[in-house]
């Protein structure tokens, strides 16, 4: 992967968002390496889910470029557009799952909708799909109001991996879930990373994720992206939030 | 790129090799598809088959598991299926594949005639079901008024007048509107028809009569089902979806006392307001269209109307009026508490407080027409 280092899947430009008065992001950049796993932090309130809804685009942004794929998603039109959307996943923080659709409705909409395929493989793909995230198949025909708030995170994921994107976007994938099943969690983004040779862009606050998961860390205060690299660099630096956010009471636990 | 998924065949003196090449990824699924049908056809007719894998370019979850699922339906036969050259990246996304099961089979329609009658059978027990749930509804509602006289600190003032505002204020300007409206047009059509026997005047009896006793208070008690019924049922639903009802339970709050009850109270001392105000813009209305259209000028037309109504048509439409709102209030907290997990039983049960709402306010003036009949009135 060497030579595709300087691939950047995503690349976010000058990006300001503003909501009434209060500025957001203010001037920001970031790139996502094609194939990596970027873990995102900050502190809560400081505009991560913003950031991740600016560049999917559900949050209009003031000024800017965010190009996906290479493609500048304003300059697109509806079709490159949707070329883009389709190589993307997303796993909402709440899940987002269609309420009156069935779990196994539910992971088959993206692929229904795309692909001409046989009703036998989209439901053979949609059992793989829960397996992969840890879900037993007698699931599928439960609504999401029937399921845990855990569950509903991993059919979240089933959802967004349903067109096998090269690209998602996780929002606190691993909260809500037991620390066994955040730790399969991490250990499945990081089997489909090495399998599909996803990028993974993951706004997270879990410390084990941080550790066990992510190549690159950026982390976001005051509308800007404070600082980048791996989980050496962020312990080594001075920045007081960083100081305490990695080497805090918990950081430690999670080390030892 | 020249990414087009093949299945080549080659044989290998006994057995039989499956070279797979290209793409094996979703964006190819339907041709991977076909191409792999036709290879589950080979099942058996060699003793040994692999299929090699080594030339694949690109792997996802649908091609994997197809690939999977042609080592298995080549594999129960007496032969034995394997897969070869698998790259170290794709192997453990094989595996994690290989413990796919069987899909379950999605739940089957019932047959034709059982199903109608199970139907039929749900929907009556569902007519039961609603009676007893209005029943029971009206009831908690009392006890939570009962409760409230007995402690009058704990009624919710603020949130009554902000209902009020809500379903009465807010709705003025509609309700005028329409029942203007409607008042010109049973004068204009009175008019019209009555002027061929020369009785003009008798306008104004049927107006009077008509909008006082019936038109009034039903119109914009069916304006007032459509448009605060359903809200009713709308903010209650949607709060109940998101377990806010239960937060409130769990507080130590009565969800009846604390929602419900303001909500009806506003409701009850809304309609009357509103039917009052809507039989005065009917009223004026058909004055206008009898002066206009029909040459009956204001001063005749309150002579008239003196002589053709009493008070007690004034009364039979107000008495109606709390009773309506009472029973719109009802049916829509009932469907509003109904509401399941999904937006589609949001709306659902948003269609059915209208509905209902409407029925019964009808079958409630058919009571109170008998009643009124029979006491005199």
């Amino acid at each position: 992967m060497a030579e595709q280092d300087n691939d950047a899947i995503i690349r976010v430009r000058d990006i300001t968002v503003q909501f009434g008065n209060t500025r957001v992001l203010d001037g920001l950049n970031l790139d996502v390496k094609r194939g990596e796993i970027l873990g995102f932090v900050g502190p809560s309130g400081a505009g991560k889910s913003v950031l991740t809804r600016t560049i999917i685009g559900l949050v209009p942004k003031v000024s800017g470029r965010i190009e996906v794929f290479g493609v500048d998603l304003d300059a697109a039109n509806s079709s490159q557009r949707r070329a883009v959307e389709r190589r993307w996943g997303i796993l909402f923080q709440q899940g987002a799952l269609f309420s009156s659709l069935t779990v196994r409705q539910n992971i088959q909409f993206p692929a229904r909708e795309y692909l001409r395929v046989s009703q036998r493989l989209l439901d053979e793909i949609m059992v793989a799909k829960l397996v992969m995230v840890g879900l037993k198949p007698e699931v599928a025909d439960r609504y999401p109001s029937e399921l845990s708030g855990g569950m509903i995170k991993r059919v979240a994921l089933a959802r967004a991996l349903a067109l096998d994107p090269e690209l998602v976007f996780l929002d606190e994938p691993t909260s809500g879930l037991d620390p066994i099943g955040a730790g399969d969690f991490d250990e499945l983004v990081r089997t489909l990373q090495r399998t599909l040779g996803l990028t993974v862009f993951m706004v997270t606050h879990d410390l084990d994720s941080l550790y066990t998961a992510c190549d690159r860390i950026a982390v976001l205060g005051n509308g800007k992206i404070i600082a980048a690299g791996s989980i050496a660099d962020m312990k080594a630096s001075q920045h007081p939030w960083l100081q305490q956010y990695f080497n805090g009471k918990r950081a430690r636990a999670v080390v030892a | 790129m020249s990414g087009d998924p093949t299945l080549e065949r080659i044989a290998q003196g006994e057995g039989l090799a499956l070279c797979a090449a290209g793409n094996w990824t979703a964006r190819f699924a339907p041709a991977l598809e076909r191409i792999v049908s036709d290879a589950e056809k080979l099942r058996g007719s060699r003793p040994h088959i692999f299929i090699d894998v080594s030339q694949v370019a690109s792997l996802d979850t649908f091609g994997a598991w197809l690939i999977e699922r042609l080592r298995r339906s080549l594999s129960d036969a007496s032969a034995e299926a394997e897969i070869a050259g698998l790259s170290a990246n794709y192997s453990s996304l094989v595996d994690e594949v290989r413990r796919v099961g069987p899909a379950p089979r999605a739940a089957s329609e019932p047959l034709l005639i059982s199903g109608m009658l199970e139907q039929i059978g749900r929907t009556v027990a569902g007519i039961g079901g609603t009676i007893i749930g209005l029943v029971d509804m009206l009831g908690a509602v009392l006890t939570a008024a009962a409760k409230v006289l007995i402690h009058p600190r704990s009624f919710r003032f603020t949130s009554t007048v902000h209902h009020l505002e809500q379903v009465c204020l807010r709705a003025v300007p509609i309700v005028v509107l329409i029942t203007f409206l409607i008042g010109c047009i049973i004068s204009q059509q009175g008019i019209f028809h009555f002027r061929r026997f020369g009785a003009d005047i008798f306008v104004v009896d049927m107006l009077g009569v008509l909008v006082l006793r019936e038109i009034g208070v039903l119109l914009v008690a069916i304006m007032v089902a459509g448009r605060s019924g359903s809200a009713y049922t709308a903010e209650l639903g949607s709060m109940k979806m998101r377990e806010e009802i239960d937060a409130l339970r769990t507080m130590g709050f009565d969800p009846i006392e604390v929602l419900i009850l303001p909500r009806m109270l506003a409701l009850v001392l809304a309609l009357p307001i509103l039917a009052f105000l809507g039989a005065m813009a009917a009223l004026y209305g058909g004055g206008l269209v009898a002066w206009l259209y029909g040459g009956v000028d204001p001063e005749a037309f309150l002579l008239r109307l003196r002589d053709a109504i009493s008070i007690d048509h004034f009364i039979v439409g107000m008495v109606k009026a709390p009773v309506m709102a009472a029973v719109i209030g009802i049916v829509a907290c009932v469907e509003g508490l109904a509401v399941q997990g999904s937006a589609e039983s949001l709306g659902q049960h948003t269609t059915a407080s209208v509905v209902k709402g409407i029925f019964f306010v009808i079958v409630m003036d058919g009571v109170f027409a008998i009643f009124f009949a029979s006491i005199g009135m």
